[in-house]
């Protein structure tokens, strides 16, 4: 990996976890409603897979979906007006945090429906597919949509078609509340790349060069007609399911144990030590984020609501 | 105009579709070598080749997911579902993907997407193999619902279905693919989605019929000419869009109307229906709407059975005679 594609991922995952340290503060002063799926702790995921990616390669992503439309080339003000309600939001007020999405940057959509979005990302990759293109898909999900039959439908579909799709579980340990090993018959998903006949692994999720390394592989295989990969990140969620989420299926010291594994620090404390970048220019660059946040929630705070005359808009396109 | 059965107008028009544009193409279960279990895809593998003419695993939520997928990437697929009763299996798919994902999208996607099969009864199909099940998709904003009745308008609506940038259920009737008609050849023929048919104009009753309905109706109508009666037969070919216009006007011109379908009378199509001329037509009726369709029963295997659930010709003809008062 290359100087400029580090310092990439690195803005990427603190543009991240400056947007959602900011609609944590902004969903308790009330200024934002609904459900509200915090992505702090997973950035690495993210940002790294989407650094290798186009605008002409698709990805779907989950409920949790804030920090892959980032990472795909969201800009903050419309997906913090779009978490608000408002008419500047990518969605024009009509999606809210779950349904963020951006077809012009190839993101086909966050999805409030656990799975629901996987064999989208997959009809991305057929049409990539059949226009000839090495573009490919990304489809992003939880351990939780690994026991939804739709998901076995798509790695079943993707391997039989041969697609340039990749699946990108993001496990992080828990359904809501309920653990993985309460509800997931394996402990590694990896493993259930087996039987559609595609290859499966699993990486440290909050390590940058682990998943950097597992989605090159991937993303090669894919664009050269090999066809789909499955990659199981495991990582951990630091908030709860929701921002109101009681929390109590876990401990404290089981958070404050994920919390020191900070998947930014550890790419920070790496780039330092390897002379990749100064911790001064990292600063910098935290510094710039927090003041295109700043403006961010200020263009999302002074952005109108829709005009409820628009209320059935878009409902078909004629 | 050709003579075709039901089942080629709709192959042929595929085809013509394809070979128009690039960026259609079809998958489902058995549709490639096999042709589709009713041959409305014969042929096209030959003509087309296997990257646009996909079989598909026994995956039906895959299969719209991926063509929800493939329509919001800029292709224009036609997903072929056995039977229309199978759309069960993948509702998440269309009814909470494909139906929402524009409006969800502050209208920034497109979803050219045709979703087609046949459905009903007549084969001894029995309950999970012969229901009408356009209701549904009806009542949840966000997909234009086509019922073609004959060869000519199956066609015609399945043009408009392709170049539609919305997604469309497409409901094909399983008796009337052996059915021959007049299809225009035109490779242009389109009929404009939200404009009801008038099968037949009359003076004494409006009668609105969908599917392999409307030539049963056709034939009661013709009958009860012998006693006298005028009957107002409509077509209205698309549930969503409604051609609310020609079923009111045909209302207050008869003041009477009975609606006829083979879904569940219970919260079918004709339930909206009737109170869509009660809300719209209250001061011209003369009598009750009226409402035929299947009884609250899931449709039995056995012929005699079966037809006691669907309405038969005797149920329609003593219906226009009830609002008649005769």
């Amino acid at each position: 990996m290359d100087q400029e594609k580090m310092l990439w991922i690195y803005r990427k995952m603190q543009e991240i976890r400056k947007f959602e340290e900011r609609a944590l503060l902004l969903f308790e002063r009330n200024e934002l409603r609904g459900s509200v799926h915090l992505y702090i702790g997973q950035e690495a995921v993210a940002a790294t897979v989407c650094s290798h990616l186009r605008d002409t390669d698709y990805i779907s992503s989950t409920h949790r979906g804030h920090g892959h439309c980032i990472a795909k080339g969201a800009e903050l003000g419309p997906a913090l007006a779009e978490m608000m309600g408002k008419a500047t939001g990518y969605c024009l007020g009509r999606g809210g945090s779950m349904h963020i999405a951006d077809v012009t940057k190839g993101n086909l959509g966050a999805n409030a429906i656990v799975g629901g979005g996987v064999p989208i990302a997959l009809g991305g990759a057929l049409a990539n597919q059949m226009r000839g293109t090495d573009d490919i898909a990304v489809a992003f999900f939880g351990d939780g949509a690994t026991n939804e039959g739709i998901v076995h439908e798509s790695m079943n579909l993707a391997s039989v078609w041969n697609l340039p799709l990749i699946f990108v579980c993001e496990n992080n340990l828990y359904g809501i509340s309920t653990h993985t090993s309460q509800s997931t018959a394996v402990e590694d998903i990896s493993v259930r790349a087996v039987a559609y006949d595609m290859p499966g692994e699993t990486v440290d999720g909050n390590d940058v060069l682990s998943i950097d390394k597992a989605i090159v592989k991937a993303i090669e295989r894919a664009r050269s007609g090999g066809g789909p990969s499955l990659i199981e990140c495991k990582t951990y969620r630091w908030q709860g399911h929701w921002t109101g989420d009681p929390q109590v299926y876990r401990t404290r010291e089981e958070v404050k144990s994920w919390m020191e594994k900070c998947p930014i620090k550890r790419f920070e404390e790496y780039m330092v030590s390897k002379k990749i970048a100064t911790e001064d220019e990292l600063k910098k660059i935290e510094e710039e984020v927090i003041v295109q946040m700043d403006a961010a929630e200020k263009f999302a705070l002074e952005s109108p609501e829709p005009d409820p005359a628009t209320v059935m808009d878009n409902v078909f396109c004629y | 105009m050709s003579k075709k059965s039901y089942s080629v107008a709709i192959r042929d028009v595929i085809a013509e579709e394809m070979s128009r544009d690039d960026r259609v193409f079809i998958i489902g279960e058995d549709i490639a070598e096999q042709g589709g279990i009713f041959g409305c895809t014969r042929g096209l593998l030959e003509q087309f080749g296997e990257e646009r003419v996909r079989n598909t695993p026994i995956s039906e939520a895959a299969m719209i997911g991926a063509g929800v997928g493939a329509s919001i990437s800029g292709m224009r697929p036609i997903v072929e579902l056995m039977y229309m009763d199978f759309t069960f299996v993948a509702m998440d798919q269309i009814l909470n993907q494909a139906a929402k994902i524009r409006y969800m999208y502050g209208g920034k996607a497109t979803l050219p997407l045709v979703i087609r099969g046949q459905q009903g009864v007549g084969r001894g199909n029995a309950a999970t193999h012969s229901q009408s099940v356009e209701s549904i998709f009806m009542h949840f904003p966000g997909l234009k619902v086509v019922m073609p009745s004959n060869p000519g308008e199956a066609a015609g609506l399945l043009r408009t279905a392709i170049r539609d940038d919305n997604p469309v259920m497409f409901f094909e009737h399983k008796i009337l693919y052996n059915t021959q008609g007049e299809v225009n050849d035109d490779p242009d023929f389109a009929i404009p989605f939200g404009e009801a048919n008038i099968v037949q104009e009359g003076s004494d009753v409006t009668l609105i019929a969908t599917s392999q309905y409307v030539n049963r109706c056709k034939a009661v109508a013709e009958k009860l000419k012998q006693d006298g009666i005028s009957v107002e037969l409509i077509d209205p070919r698309t549930l969503v869009p409604f051609d609310t216009e020609t079923v009111i006007d045909s209302v207050k011109k008869t003041g009477r109307a009975v609606v006829v379908h083979e879904a569940h009378k219970t919260a079918g199509p004709g339930a909206e229906i009737a109170a869509m001329i009660m809300e719209e037509a209250f001061n011209y009726l003369d009598a009750p709407v009226l409402r035929l369709g299947a009884a609250a029963c899931p449709l039995p295997f056995n012929l005699n059975l079966e037809n006691a659930v669907v309405p038969q010709e005797a149920d329609i003809e003593s219906a226009i005679k009830k609002v008649l008062y005769k």
